[in-house]
Formats: C-alpha cells, structure tokens, sequence
C-alpha cells in the first residue's frame, strides 16, 4: 500500500503484502489534478494567532465566495478528480453554511476535512457536521494549558474550549488530528502537547514549527526558536514517534531557517497542491499572494479551474525546474526539493525566483542562519495580534482580547 | 463511544472500514484508493478484494473459505495471507471491528 498523498512521498509497507503503487507515482507527482485542495472559506477568525498562515491582507467578508459558487466550486472539484477536500480558513466555522457546504461535498464524493480552531463550535453543530458526512477534524493547539494557549491565540478561554470540541469529536467517532504550531515560546510545552493528544484519544498529531511568512515573519522575532530548542524538540518527537507507534501518528515539520536542505514546498510549486481563497482566487499555496507580480486567476474568471491549473501563467511560472536560476539549475537535488520555497525567496531576497536561503546552497543561508539565532537570543516576547486592521501589538493586559 | 484503538484480527472478527476510511474507485485515475484524514492510499488488487468483503457481517473465516474456493487454493495458505492483510490494515487504522453504536 503506498501513500499518494503526503508530499508525494510513496510511504511503502514492503512486508504488509500490499503492493506499492509506484508505477503510479507519476499520477500525483505530473500536473495531474491534486488529489486534496485546501478551500479557505474565510478570513473571518476569533483567534489573533500572531503566526497566522493567512495574508497580512485579509480577504474580507463582503469579498467571499458565496454558498452557491463554493458548491459550484466543490463540484467541479470533484468532477475533474480531486478527491479530498481540507474546509479551512480563517475559521471554517464562522461561515453559515459549512454544514450545507459539508454536505453538498458528501454528495459529490468529496473527502472532507475540516481544519479548524474549534471556539465557535458546539455540539450539536459538530453532530450535524458529522451527519453531513464530515470525514476527520483537526483542532490547533497553542499549547498545552490556558496561559501560553490563551495568549498565543488572543482569546479567552480558547484553550478550555478547544479541549471540550476534541472530546466531543471522539464521542462522535470522528478521527481527531491534533495541530500544535511550536514556537520559541511553546517548544518547553511540547512533551506535555504530546501526552495531551495521546489523552485526547487523537490519531495524529502534527508537531508543526512555525513557517515565516506574512504574519509570522511579522513576528519572527517573538517566535524563532533557538538552535538548542529546535535540537531537543527533534530529539523529543523521535523518541515519541518510537515511542506511540501504532498509537498516535506524528508529523513534524522542522523550521527552515535552521534546516540544511529546503523543504519540497507544497511538493513543488504547481505539482500537486492548490488552495482556493475566501475570494476564490485558485492559488499554489496559501503563502502565495504575498508575491507581488503574479497574477493568480479566480473561480469567478471564465476559466475552468482545470484550465486555471494547467495553463495560468502563475502556475506555471515556476513549475517543474525550467525556472531554475544557479546554483539550483545545476543542483543534483533540483527535482527532489524544487528550489524550496518560492514564497520565503521573495520574503528573504526581494526575488521569488532565487534559491531558498533555507537551502545551505544559497548564497544567503549563512546570514539567514546568523539573524535567527540572534532574533532568538534576544529574547523579545511581544507579539503583534492577528486582525483585520493589520495587526495590534500585545499588551501588558493581554491574555485574550 | 469511539472505536477502539487496536483491533486483533482472528477469524471470528467481523472487520469493517471505520467511517473515516472509504474505499472509492478513483475514475479519474483508473484506480482504488483509500481514502483517510490527510491521506490517499492505493491497495493493490488482493487488497480492494478482501476488502471489499469487509462488511462489518462476514467474519474472517467466511472470507477466507469464499477466496479458498474462488481461487482453488489450499485454505491454510489463504488464511495466513488475509490475517496478514487485514491485522496489517488494523494496525494502520483502515479496519475495525463491526459493533453496536453507543453513540
């Protein structure tokens, strides 16, 4: 059995007498139609999370697509074979109709995911997500008490909340993921996170670092771990991963910035994975307005979604390695991490066609490297809060709006 | 009540896909898949068939008496393959055990 999936990787069980689909590799890896698609139904959120993976410029609500054209949206989705669908946002839960929408993916065979904080949940609305057809829940974090989890997120009792929605999810028989975005200062908390999700009764827990775009480059100095942090985490989630196989699966993902080869951004710019923002503008990855000089088509244009992904020039302006300038063009990994990621070269160099500087390879690692242990070690707690208005600084009061 | 964690499958278990896995042909692609949080998974051929028994009502033994026959094969050896199969796609959480729902 192999794993289509997850960054394209083919995760064979060579002795579970499932054959590996590898002659299929191609299948997710060409410009095939992804097989999952991120729809960010808004912008809207209670939470502040100064690390948010929206843009600095939030779509707003007057802007979103409406319930008709994202069911028009998830139709087409199907139709053309995607096969699983992630309802994120913002907070997923702050639209009206999540549960018609929920249900009109059921209909069309969608997979559905929904990706959310839980604050505005109930139980009777998780019970009728559920019998829409709602497949997996994924519950972020802050950590693993209300003190560090309601100031990071900026809401009051978001913690407690979040904790009481988990527990309905599994009453539910629904499978729970449970999403802990670590920090600088979350990491100490990180061995109690993973008790907390084994306690949650939870399938997965995906033990993310902080990726610096838009809000979080904001606040890259109030979040960047220090070298020693970052070693002891990966020393903490391997012993757990050996530690509860077979109990509780975990993801992690490292911090670029202290990385040595770049991560294979979204498996590669236009290869596998598109999200579609509250606007409708089909995007190759959620980071991917903060690029100044890409236009990227929308769902209301009068091209198909299929077209958009296979013949936009902002897909495939930095498709496959055509793109590639050196030390890239003639790298030997240049088809196993595709350049890292386009987003954090324009966030770091000004050009989002350069080498990643989370690639040791980039002219710019070195100093990239050098600025995050000294943002670290300068130790600057303050966070600006996530809004519409384009962000608040914390405050001695703060611990939740 | 959610599923238990691990199930060990014998042949008197009655295995089912919990509800967050589905097995759907994939007609875009000519191809089985699974579908899981987060994931994709594509059985083999053997795979979609013994799990396409999987009803939550036919136990193990069954399953393998009805392969047994369709292929002519000695029970024995079909009985250590599909235990194999089906314990390997517990542990994985593709397969529980049919059961009364509480919930």
């Amino acid at each position: 059995m192999s794993d289509i999936l997850a960054d394209g990787k083919i995760t064979a069980g060579s002795n579970d007498g499932l054959a590996a689909l590898e002659s299929r590799r191609s299948t997710a890896e060409t410009f095939g139609i992804p097989l999952a698609v991120l729809a960010e139904l808004t912008h809207r959120c209670p939470l502040q999370c100064p690390y948010c993976s929206n843009p600095v410029e939030l779509d707003r609500s007057g802007s979103e697509l409406t319930t008709e054209e994202w069911k028009k949206v998830l139709s087409e989705l199907a139709e053309i074979g995607v096969l699983q669908i992630h309802f994120s946002g913002g907070e997923p839960t702050a639209r009206k109709d999540l549960v018609e929408l929920v249900r009109h993916a059921s209909d069309v065979g969608l997979y559905s995911n929904l990706i959310t904080s839980a604050v505005l949940l109930s139980r009777e609305k998780l019970s009728a997500l559920a019998d829409a057809g709602l497949c997996h829940v994924q519950i972020s974090f802050q950590g693993n008490e209300p003190v560090v989890a309601d100031r990071v997120a900026g809401f009051k009792h978001a913690h407690a909340k979040k904790l009481e929605v988990a527990k309905w999810t599994r009453e539910l028989d629904l499978p729970l993921t449970v999403n802990a975005v670590m920090h600088r200062q979350n990491l100490f908390q990180l061995p109690d996170i993973i008790q907390m999700a084994v306690d949650l009764d939870a399938d997965r827990l995906e033990v993310a670092n902080v990726q610096y775009y838009g809000w979080a480059l904001k606040n890259r100095a109030a979040l960047m771990p220090t070298l020693a942090q970052i070693e002891e985490t990966s020393r903490i989630v391997e012993d757990a991963q050996a530690r509860l196989k077979g109990t509780l699966s975990i993801d992690y993902v490292v911090p670029d910035y202290y990385a040595l080869r770049p991560k294979k951004c979204m498996g590669g710019w236009g290869r596998q994975f598109f999200n579609i923002s509250p606007a409708g503008k089909i995007l190759p990855c959620h980071a991917a307005e903060t690029l100044t000089g890409l236009e990227f088509e929308s769902v209301r244009s009068n091209h198909s979604i299929a077209w958009i992904w296979q013949n936009s020039e902002a897909f495939n302006r930095y498709r496959g390695t055509g793109w590639m300038p050196e030390p890239c063009k003639s790298c030997e990994f240049r088809e196993v991490d595709f350049g890292g990621c386009r987003c954090q070269a324009f966030a770091l160099t000004g050009d989002a066609g350069n080498t990643d500087p989370a690639c040791t390879l980039s002219p710019l690692h070195e100093r990239i490297f050098k600025q995050a242990e000294a943002e670290a070690a300068a130790d600057h707690n303050r966070f600006i809060y996530r809004n519409f208005a384009g962000g608040t600084p914390e405050t001695d009061g703060d611990d939740g709006a | 009540m959610a599923s238990p964690r691990h199930i060990s499958v014998s042949e008197a278990s009655r295995p089912v896909l919990p509800r967050h896995a589905k097995l759907r042909f994939d007609e875009t692609r000519q191809v089985w898949v699974i579908l899981a949080p987060e994931r994709v998974l594509a059985p083999d051929e053997i795979a979609v068939e013994v799990l396409q028994l999987c009803d939550g009502l036919r136990s193990v033994a069954d399953m393998i008496d009805q392969l047994a026959t369709k292929y002519a094969a000695e029970r024995d050896a079909i009985a250590t393959d599909v235990i194999a199969m089906l314990q390997d796609l517990a542990d994985k959480g593709f397969l529980t055990e049919a059961r009364e729902r509480t919930a």
